[in-house]
């Protein structure tokens, strides 16, 4: 395949940025969006450019390190994948791609195509554990049964690889997706429940320190979500917060 | 200088305690006045921060990503092993410790692994209380699945997630203590050098990878938790920046390398499609629990199957050869990974291999399909012979145990594996070489000790499934943070260490320099261009089997790539912004040495054993004919290895092996 790439180039957080455009050919369709992006910066550093800066690690869908905005969309046009996941199956020889960072103000750009999550971090450090020492002075895992259902639900919100996805999808850049699966992960579980009502206050406060905007239940974050966290963690959050705030 | 490994004296059952009896403690007072630098926040490093920040330590973590949980141990899919017996299936810590050993071809410390075995119940415990959502069964019990080479179930899971949960749970500890500034976290900073002060570990050398800048960090004691070296292969299943320099910067630093040629080819990965590729996609081993593995029995089969006239799923059970079934009738699918690697590539080599490259076999769930199908057929009293139904109810078992995995090779593969078998072939995996270090974790540099997949101790020649995530979290909950206490006791009147000094800035003129000597450098190729040759070298010559003739060549290969990467190496761009191929440039600098060290160590071990097979040691007869020979009398030691400036020039010393508990066995699963 022979492919135009409109990318999104920015020399760092103060740079302006401006699209540029470039070519790659002889493309095939099982490389992965990431592999063709080698490609290109192959041929970038072999012609003494610079070549394209952006996030990966584990290439295998579950580090959460890579992000990209293409054609508008986040994490591109398949359904349930991260970009490293996207195949150039997906798209037609000679299709011009736009490729940007995900924008929003929480998330400042580094440089290029890389942006600056460690927002996502800070709610984390605000309530995102269960204070238990770790000591090994804990009792029989087993002496603590937790139904099935539970546990799987649990289980589907902890899923989350904190990609900001959802952010980049909202037209408000609201985190509440992945902010709503971490406080649901440990409200439905026995262990969460004693620090419940103080954790949703402080996540939701640092949540709206860092900038995030608010949800008005568009849905585009689930829509975009490579992994399926369903709008029913937010509506579980909200629960949860209305619940603590008359509590405190 | 004599390596002393410091095992405890005493019945096997009681060494950790009694250490634990007799070590020296940091008085809590006094822990607020000592430092300690973590590097590495994966599984085993984040533990360790936690626990050392909640014991009352000041910690500093460092980790090359944006943030703590997306270290490469997120992606870890099947499970962890735990002693548990809570299937009551006859498991105990004596068996988990056998299993291990046997496992790991009798390469592993015993004391070590006893330990290992008898923390494992105790980190289910700790993960679980930290809201780690494991599998459950409908009893609200925890579930348990089996992994290879072992005949009980005592791996607990979270589908095909368990590290990204497990690594969720020590972030989130983690978290709670950077909340209240027990630790201070500093993410994407490259760890580039160790500082050695009088002898002792004082500090390390780091780069901020966003602006460049070269920073000093000191601290009483240095922990690498940095994971392993596979991609010195270039292709593996690692994440892309896993990597050894901080291991081979610490030895560089006076710290031994052990058993560096130690490589797991793991069985069940996706085969490689072409030369653009960039890394190896893993199918979590749990697989072999339903696939069934086979190639045709008849090379006419093949040939059909590979031009598309027949497909793989017409072929009459008649006609197909269940290799691992066939050889290892006792344990069938489910033979280590040594074994079934091996297997696959001894089937392939006679050119039984079924997509176009030759190098795959199938693995194949239509029977599991069928059997599950009329299992729930049966119980919800439905018609058990309507095929359609049978095979619908079928795929949704399957689908509720792999659907993530199965999604995952659709999507790269782009074929249906509910309808057409899998596709598998063995990758590089797992290292169990690495820094040497005693019973304490503590390396041959005095307060410098290395932990989780970084170090060598616990697996031997081979790791089982489903204990490397045991180790890593066994070292940093439960293990370091007794062994430190003992060694950091001395350090409480110390006060806080100076970063003014001339190690510090040697250290740092050091690592000044090769960054500056990078982007200088007005070289030929990409940085990548010379990592893609080093692992052609190392997988044709240094991976699955190896002769002398070919470990020598790579010897000469691997030190004539390093001279021309010197001289040719292109790195755009300045040091003063974040620059990912600068980055690399130093990765693949350490690699290039890595490996040699790599050859001359598999060269050294005139035996097979582990996914280690040497063309020269093999069984000629009896029931083990064809299989790998191990050589106990010549080769029971850890070799560790001292640098001396070249890696021909590193000096060997032995770690004599001793099995008191266990005896040395051929190892057998016929
Ligand atoms: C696909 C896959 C599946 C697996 N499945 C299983 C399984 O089911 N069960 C099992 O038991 N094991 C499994 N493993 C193995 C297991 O995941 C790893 O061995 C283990 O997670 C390693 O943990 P670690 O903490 O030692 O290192 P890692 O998780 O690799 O962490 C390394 C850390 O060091 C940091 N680092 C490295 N170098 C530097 C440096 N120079 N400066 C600063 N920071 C640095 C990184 O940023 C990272 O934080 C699997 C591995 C893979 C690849
Ligand atoms: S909720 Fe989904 S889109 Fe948002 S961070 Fe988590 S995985 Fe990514
Ligand atoms: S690189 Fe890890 S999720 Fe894409």
């Amino acid at each position: 395949m022979n492919l135009t790439l409109k990318i999104w180039r920015q020399k760092n957080a103060s740079d302006k940025g401006s699209m540029v455009d470039y070519k790659v050919s002889d493309i095939s369709p099982d490389m992965s969006f990431l592999e063709m992006l080698d490609v290109l910066n192959e041929q970038l550093i072999n012609k003494d450019e610079e070549p394209v800066a952006f996030d990966h690690d584990c290439r295998e869908g579950i580090c959460g390190m890579c992000s990209l905005y293409i054609n508008g969309e986040a994490h591109g046009p398949d359904r349930g994948v991260t970009t490293c996941q996207l195949h150039m199956r997906m798209f037609k020889d000679g299709d011009t791609i736009t490729i940007e960072p995900f924008r929003a103000t929480a998330f400042p750009v580094v440089k290029d195509l890389i942006v600056d999550r460690s927002s996502f971090d800070r709610i984390q450090h605000a309530g995102g554990f269960i204070s238990v020492n770790t000591s090994g002075n804990t009792i029989d895992a087993n002496a603590t049964p937790i139904n099935k259902e539970d546990a799987d639900d649990a289980f589907s919100a902890a899923t989350c690889i904190g990609c900001g996805a959802c952010v980049a999808s909202c037209k408000n850049s609201s985190a509440m997706l992945f902010v709503g699966a971490k406080v649901s992960q440990f409200a439905l579980l026995p262990q969460g429940k004693i620090e419940a009502t103080d954790r949703v206050l402080n996540m939701v406060k640092q949540m709206d320190d860092e900038g995030f905007g608010n949800c008005t239940n568009t849905g585009a974050c689930e829509v975009e979500c490579p992994k399926g966290i369903s709008l029913e963690n937010i509506a579980r959050m909200n629960r949860e917060y209305l619940a603590a705030s008359l509590k405190g | 200088m004599a390596l002393d490994s410091k095992i405890p004296q005493g019945p096997i059952k009681d060494k950790w305690t009694d250490y634990k009896n007799h070590i020296d403690l940091v008085n809590p007072a006094n822990k607020r006045n000592i430092d300690v630098i973590i590097v590495g926040t994966g599984l085993a490093g984040g533990s360790a921060a936690a626990t050392l920040a909640e014991l009352g330590y000041n910690v500093k973590a460092f980790c090359f990503q944006d943030s703590p949980r997306r270290a490469h141990s997120i992606a870890a899919q099947g499970g962890i092993n735990a002693a548990k017996n809570y299937q009551g299936d006859g498991d105990s810590t004596y068996r988990l410790f056998y299993d291990t050993v046997k496992g790991g071809d009798y390469r592993s410390r015993e004391a070590n692994v006893y330990r290992l075995a008898e923390v494992s119940a105790n980190i289910i415990d700790q993960c679980v209380a930290q809201g780690v959502p494991f599998a459950r069964e409908y009893g609200g019990l925890l579930d348990n699945r089996s992994f290879g080479g072992v005949l009980v179930s005592r791996t607990f899971y979270a589908a095909g997630q368990t590290g990204q949960q497990l690594l969720l749970g020590a972030y989130s500890a983690m978290n709670r203590q950077i909340g209240r500034g027990k630790i201070k976290m500093y993410n994407r900073h490259e760890m580039l050098d160790v500082v050695k002060v009088d002898g002792k570990a004082r500090g390390i050398i780091t780069r901020n990878l966003i602006t460049g800048e070269v920073e000093r960090h000191s601290a009483h004691a240095v922990v690498l938790g940095t994971g392993g070296y596979g991609n010195v292969f270039f292709l593996s299943t690692n994440a892309m920046g896993s990597n050894v320099t901080a291991g081979w910067k610490a030895h560089k630093k006076g710290a031994y390398f052990a058993n560096p040629c130690y490589t797991q080819i793991h069985p069940t990965c996706i085969p490689v499609s072409g030369d653009h590729q960039s890394k190896l996609t893993l199918m979590s081993e749990s697989l072999r629990n339903d696939g069934r593995i086979w190639v045709p029995k008849h090379m006419k089969d093949v040939e059909a199957i590979k031009s598309g006239a027949l497909k793989p799923r017409e072929l009459a059970e008649d006609d197909r050869d269940y290799y691992l079934e066939r050889r290892y009738p006792a344990f069938g699918n489910l033979v280590p990974r040594d074994v079934a690697s091996r297997a696959a590539k001894e089937r392939c080599d006679a050119g039984f291999g079924v997509n176009a490259t030759g190098e795959a076999v199938f693995l194949d769930f239509a029977s599991a399909i069928q059997r599950y199908g009329k299992e729930t057929a049966h119980v919800k009293g439905l018609d058990e012979n309507d095929a359609a139904l049978v095979k619908k109810l079928g795929q949704e078992v399957i689908k509720n145990k792999y659907g993530n995995l199965f999604q995952m090779y659709e999507k790269i593969v782009d074929q249906d594996p509910y309808n057409t078998p899998m596709m598998i072939y063995p990758a590089v995996h797992y290292t169990m070489g690495g820094v040497w270090v005693d019973y304490n974790l503590m390396t041959t540099v005095p307060g410098l000790y290395c932990i989780g997949e970084a170090n060598f101790s616990d697996h031997g020649a081979n790791r089982l499934g489903a204990s490397a995530l045991m180790q890593g979290l066994a070292d940093g909950y439960f293990v370091l943070p007794y062994t430190i206490g003992d060694y950091l006791s001395d350090d409480i009147r110390t006060g806080p260490i100076s970063t003014d000094s001339k190690e510090f800035e040697e250290a740092e003129n050091d690592v000044r320099k090769q960054l500056e000597f990078f982007v200088t450098n007005k070289g030929s190729h990409s940085v990548d261009y010379f990592h893609k040759k080093l692992g052609k070298i190392m997988w044709n010559k240094v991976g699955m089997s190896r002769n002398v003739k070919g470990l020598t060549e790579a010897i000469a290969e691997i030190k004539a790539l390093r001279e021309q990467f010197w001289k040719e190496v292109k790195v755009p761009g300045t040091n003063e912004e974040y620059n990912e191929e600068l980055a690399k440039a130093g990765r693949v600098a350490d690699f290039l040495e890595l490996g040699e060290l790599f050859a001359k160590d598999a060269l050294n071990r005139e035996e097979s054993c582990g996914g280690h097979f040497r063309e020269d040691a093999v069984e000629l007869d009896g029931e083990q004919k064809g299989e790998a020979k191990r050589n106990d009398e010549d080769f029971a030691y850890v070799s560790a290895w001292e640098y001396k400036g070249e890696p021909s020039d590193a000096v060997l010393h032995k770690e004599e092996l001793e099995f008191k508990d266990i005896e040395l066995k051929q190892r057998s699963y016929k």
